[in-house]
């Protein structure tokens, strides 16, 4: 059996058999069940690990089936296993694994776990379709798929009716991209005839195909991956994703799902190449998503809200990378992204299971006595993406920065910005949380409880990893060679990546840019909350307020688009459906009935009156005749 | 195959003759149709062999020389025989009889009519069997609609009907204008018109089929039948009926006008693309299911209109599979609501909510027809969708623009009714009611086509591809002859 089949069976497996049978089986069963089938389709991409490595243009492809077929224009069912998708493949059942080893813990009180894991598993099922489809079609079934994965688990808890609403919002916003992906795809078909990767990009990238399509096409993709990847202006729903369980925006909400929009660029690395006014737009749209969600996150008080604009405003970051071409950059930030956000989204449940079930951390404080695991390891989880020096996220932000600084001066002196807010909002989560007095009322610190070994071991799994992630693309200052990301992915790219090597007095500069960042944020917040002990402000008022709504813009996109739509269609059904167009034609009814009562008056059945008619009818014929004779 | 239309009828007349039958025996009853075609599976297969065309498989003189009981099949013909007499058992497992016995008789009787416009082959046949299939559906909505019965009813019927009668009028035009007065499907596409002619004869033919399917803004009839009508009517009249309109199209438009096609084409396919946003936007706001359904079948009709004016390959082969679907989608929906309606007294989204706690496997079917209609990949509703709006797309940009908008509003309106039906918190008219399984058969039917076409559609798509092939190349040859 191909690799890749079984590579997707497992999880596809997992899905079924837990759909079908979980409830009727005990909740420890159905999730390990649920985290083995994960485990299995791990250890199966590892083994194919050295196939691809052993050859430079090495893949594994599997033709499932011809999908369907338009007078020989194939749409198939066919897979790939190339150095790009198995390092998404790994990323997603990796850490899918550590996440779904963590549900079992996590999920336990839930009356339905079996349910749970058998969303899960479906999701990594699809996202493994989405990196492992050699074709459009394929990534955008996965592509849809996790959305729908996504609109079931974050509405888990379905009884509540705003994690509905949360549910349904994301579903939605991530259409309106699907349907730029989607344009994408027709303009693919329309111009090369085929939706196969190794058809279409070689094509593109011979260069022949005029700019104006691979702009076209490029920027419809964006279109595409800004719902999905949650960029300005459809991020709004991310943040909203977070009513699902912990788990799941550690997975999906962080992880995984959301770097699909980075991995489809990266993917058609050839044709963003070719499309610089596609890579401009993508440059400024992550660098105001960078922006806006750090600024956002300063004033969360909610433990996953700040985590969610946090993965907003990093995503932000990657595209920011993607648009000054450094696309190995942008991966390797997905995966060291990977490591630390599942890390602290993971701790965030571990402390979210220790208070019962809070998630406000004005009502928390001082719980690291009571967690030193969960503390811990949140803690290099916070000092990785701030960039502490050599901690993983270190590495792949200065590589953006560097990227930008010598593409861009504005984009980067902005950018560092971002970085820096970075810096404070996380460390304003970590004091807040974990240092400081208690500042819960209604329950007490001796309640707070360190979670269980299947919780805290992925925690400390991950933490080494936000620790080492950066070893896999050392700097070339460092190396005086490419890092190791770098030349893994370079046959996969079809034109050549141009890296940035900065001489050594400009990459010091840089570094001690990103050590300054890394201090201020950490100083200001130490200075804030632990010195002067300040409790989380409320965000009552200037421009602390603005933050703490999120700049209005869910209100503002309720007003300008929502409301006129519903409206819309009320004046549509009411006035013009209803009253309009059915009294029109309906209208005919009186008209019919009055010219029948005209007629009904000259055939009242009275013979004499037929008489009449009669001889008065044949008198007008007599007369014509005459007349006209 | 005569077989098709004639043992529906004796076995309505059957079924009228008792008041009580087990549901079984319906079964059995309703099965008929599917035995026959299984029974007939040589002349099936040939139907899909490669270049077939419309072959005669039944001819005999009716009304003179004129006029002949003529009936053919290919694989366009065929794939709406097996959704048709698919369709009726999934609909007849549906039904009580205990209160409407009528339903039976008619549904069957109907059954006959549709089988015979599909395969008619005939100008006049073809017109008679339009007409035999919308007569029991008046009596279905005239005896069993929940209100304004009478109004609903003559409204309906009047105003298709006025429609056909234009669509006689082309007929017996044509008929006047071919060799010896023949009425013969190929005599009929054979007959060369002015332009002139031709729009008039096409407006005929289109008036018929736009207020059947219906199109935006013929569509006056339908919100209220499907809303009133009862559960099976609106089944039988959204799964089955509205496919004669749009099969109308395809077999008797577009080769019988084929001069009068590029003065259509955009008109259509405008009104197509108002229909396919118009119906969302209202389906957006309804709190009555079977409303909201109505809109939001009017919406997805229009996309299969559209798809069909963009007159290429992926419009007529997207627009013949997602005719089958959204007729396994749309029945799926509404045996949905009335499950719900039945046992928890309303269909109305203010006084639903909850009904998955206890109702785990309804739950779960019933997702899955709201996905197919969302068309999310891997279920029936993707391929055809992604056919269409490519040939949409193909036709012109942004048409397949707005046209595109459904994915998003179908999302919208389709969530937000399960939402509001299924999930949130119970009141005390969904608490703790758990619905018999027995009344969930017809939806593992449904159910098993979301997944197999979503899966596998060139399986469905094999069946008719090599006609619609032919039937293009008649259409463009038709079209050439005048320009």
């Amino acid at each position: 059996m191909n690799p890749i089949a079984i590579i997707l069976l497992f999880p596809l497996l997992g899905f079924i058999l837990n759909g079908v049978f979980g409830h009727k089986l005990p909740k420890l069963v159905s999730s390990s069940l649920g985290a083995l089938m994960i485990l299995l389709s791990f250890v199966t991409a590892i083994s194919q690990w050295s196939q691809i490595a052993f050859d430079i243009n090495g893949s594994i492809s599997w033709e499932a089936y011809t999908f369907f077929n338009l007078d020989g224009l194939l749409f198939r069912a066919s897979f790939a296993l190339d150095r790009l998708s198995i390092w998404m493949t790994l990323i997603i059942t990796g850490i899918g694994t550590l996440i779904h080893l963590y549900s079992m813990s996590y999920m336990d009180h839930d009356k339905n776990p079996a349910k749970f894991f058998s969303y899960l598993n479906f999701f990594v099922f699809n996202m493994l379709l989405l990196v492992l489809g050699s074709n459009f079609l394929m990534m955008f079934f996965g592509w849809e798929g996790v959305g729908l994965c996504s609109y079931l688990l974050i509405g888990f808890w379905y009884q509540n009716a705003s994690f509905g609403a949360a549910a349904r919002k994301a579903f939605v916003m991530n259409r309106i991209g699907d349907l730029g992906l989607l344009l994408g795809m027709f303009l693919i078909v329309k111009n090369f005839g085929s939706l196969e990767y190794n058809e279409v990009l070689p094509a593109i990238a011979e260069g022949s195909t005029s700019n104006v399509v691979i702009t076209s096409i490029a920027i419809l993709l964006f279109i595409g991956a800004m719902g999905k990847s949650a960029q300005i202006p459809l991020f709004t729903w991310l943040p909203d994703a977070m009513a699902g369980p912990t788990p799941v925006s550690a997975l999906i909400h962080a992880a995984t799902m959301v770097t699909a929009g980075i991995y489809l660029v990266v993917r058609c690395q050839a044709m963003y190449s070719l499309a610089p006014m596609a890579q401009e737009l993508i440059l400024w749209v992550g660098l105001a998503t960078a922006l806006l969600g750090a600024l956002i996150g300063l004033r969360q008080n909610d433990i996953k809200k700040v985590l969610a604009y946090s993965t907003v405003s990093q995503l932000g970051f990657m595209f920011v990378a993607l648009g000054v071409g450094a696309y190995t950059t942008a991966l390797f930030h997905v995966t060291t992204h990977a490591f630390f956000k599942a890390l602290l989204f993971l701790g965030a449940g571990s402390v979210i299971h220790g208070v019962q079930d809070r998630q406000d951390i004005a009502t928390m404080g001082g719980l690291k006595k009571m967690m030193p695991i969960t503390y811990i390891t949140f803690l290099v989880g916070t000092l990785a993406i701030s960039g502490f020096p050599l901690l993983s996220g270190f590495f792949s932000k200065d590589e953006i920065l560097a990227n930008v600084f010598h593409h861009n001066i504005i984009a980067y002196v902005v950018l560092v910005f971002a970085a820096l807010l970075t810096a404070t909002y996380m460390f304003r989560l970590l004091f807040l949380t974990f240092h400081g007095e208690f500042r819960g009322t209604d329950y007490k610190l001796s309640d707070v409880h360190e979670s269980n070994w299947k919780m805290t071991l992925p925690l400390i799994i991950l933490a080494i990893l936000s620790v080492l992630g950066g070893a896999l693309n050392l700097p070339h200052y460092l190396m005086h060679q490419e890092g190791f990301l770098a030349s893994w992915l370079k046959p996969t790219f079809l034109i050549f990546e141009h890296a940035e090597h900065s001489d050594l007095a400009t990459e010091i500069g840089l570094i001690s840019v990103a050590v300054f960042v890394f201090l201020f944020g950490w100083f200001y917040s130490r200075n804030k909350y632990i010195s002067k002990s300040e409790s989380p402000e409320s965000g009552s008022e200037g421009i602390a307020k603005v933050l703490a709504n999120k700049f209005y813009i869910d209100e503002i996109y309720n007003k300008l688009i929502v409301r006129p739509i519903e409206f819309f269609g009320d004046v549509l059904f009411a006035l013009f459906d209803t009253l309009l167009l059915y009294g029109i034609t309906f209208s005919i009814n009186p008209i019919l009935r009055f010219t029948g009562r005209l007629n009904r008056k000259i055939q009242n059945g009275n013979i004499e009156y037929y008489l009449i008619y009669m001889v008065g009818a044949i008198a007008l014929l007599l007369g014509l005749n005459l007349f006209f004779a | 195959m005569e077989l098709l239309i004639f043992l529906p009828l004796v076995l309505a007349l059957v079924s009228a003759l008792g008041s009580k039958w087990n549901r079984w025996i319906i079964l059995v009853f309703a099965l008929s149709g599917l035995l026959i075609l299984t029974g007939n599976f040589n002349v099936l297969a040939a139907a899909i062999q490669e270049k077939s065309s419309f072959q005669t498989i039944v001819d005999y003189p009716w009304l003179g020389d004129a006029v002949h009981f003529r009936l053919g099949i290919d694989g366009i013909t065929l794939f709406l025989l097996l959704l048709t007499n698919i369709l009726i058992p999934v609909i007849s497992l549906s039904i009580k009889t205990d209160k409407r016995p009528a339903l039976i008789p008619l549904m069957l009787f109907m059954q006959a009519g549709l089988n015979g416009v599909f395969m008619a082959q005939d100008g006049l046949l073809f017109y008679l069997f339009w007409e035999l299939a919308m007569i029991p559906i008046y009596f279905m909505t005239l005896l069993y609609s929940e209100r304004d019965s009478y109004t609903t009813t003559i409204r309906f019927f009047v105003y298709t009907f006025v429609g056909s009668l234009a669509m006689l009028a082309s007929l017996i035009y044509l008929g006047t204008k071919s060799v010896n007065g023949s009425f013969a499907y190929s005599d009929l596409y054979n007959v060369q018109l002015t332009l002139t002619e031709s729009i008039w004869v096409g407006a005929g033919f289109l008036l018929a089929f736009a207020v059947k399917i219906p199109l935006f803004p013929f569509h006056v009839w339908q919100p209220n039948t499907y809303t009133y009508a009862p559960a099976q009517g609106s089944m039988l009249l959204s799964g089955i009926m509205l496919k004669m309109g749009l099969y109308g199209l395809m077999r008797w438009y577009f080769p019988m006008a084929s001069e009068s096609i590029d003065f259509y084409q955009p008109i259509i396919m405008i009104l197509a693309v108002i229909g396919v946003v118009y119906g969302a936007i209202i389906a957006i706001r309804q709190d009555d299911m079977k409303r909201l359904i109505a809109y939001s079948s009017l919406s997805h009709v229009g996309l299969i209109a559209a798809g069909l004016f963009a007159l290429n390959k992926s419009g007529f082969d997207g627009a013949l599979l997602q005719m089958f679907v959204h007729g396994i989608n749309v029945v799926g929906l509404f045996i949905a609501v009335n499950i719900i309606e039945r046992n928890f007294g309303s269909r109305n989204l203010n006084e639903l909510g909850g009904i998955a706690k206890s109702n785990r496997l309804f739950a779960v079917l019933f997702f899955m027809v709201v996905i197919g209609s969302v068309a999310a990949p891997l279920t029936n509703g993707f391929p055809g969708e992604f056919l269409l709006l490519k040939s949409v797309f193909d036709y012109n940009t942004t048409s397949a623009v707005f046209a595109g908008l459904t994915i998003i509003f179908c999302a919208v309106y389709m969530f937000r009714m399960y939402q509001f039906s299924m999930l949130g918190e119970c009141n005390s008219d969904t608490e703790d009611k758990t619905i018999p399984v027995s009344e969930l058969i017809p939806l593992f039917v449904v159910a098993f086509f979301v997944v197999s076409i979503g899966l596998f559609p060139q399986w469905y798509m094999d069946l008719f591809q090599n006609s619609t092939t032919s039937l293009l190349q008649i259409i463009s040859n038709a079209k050439g002859v005048l320009s």
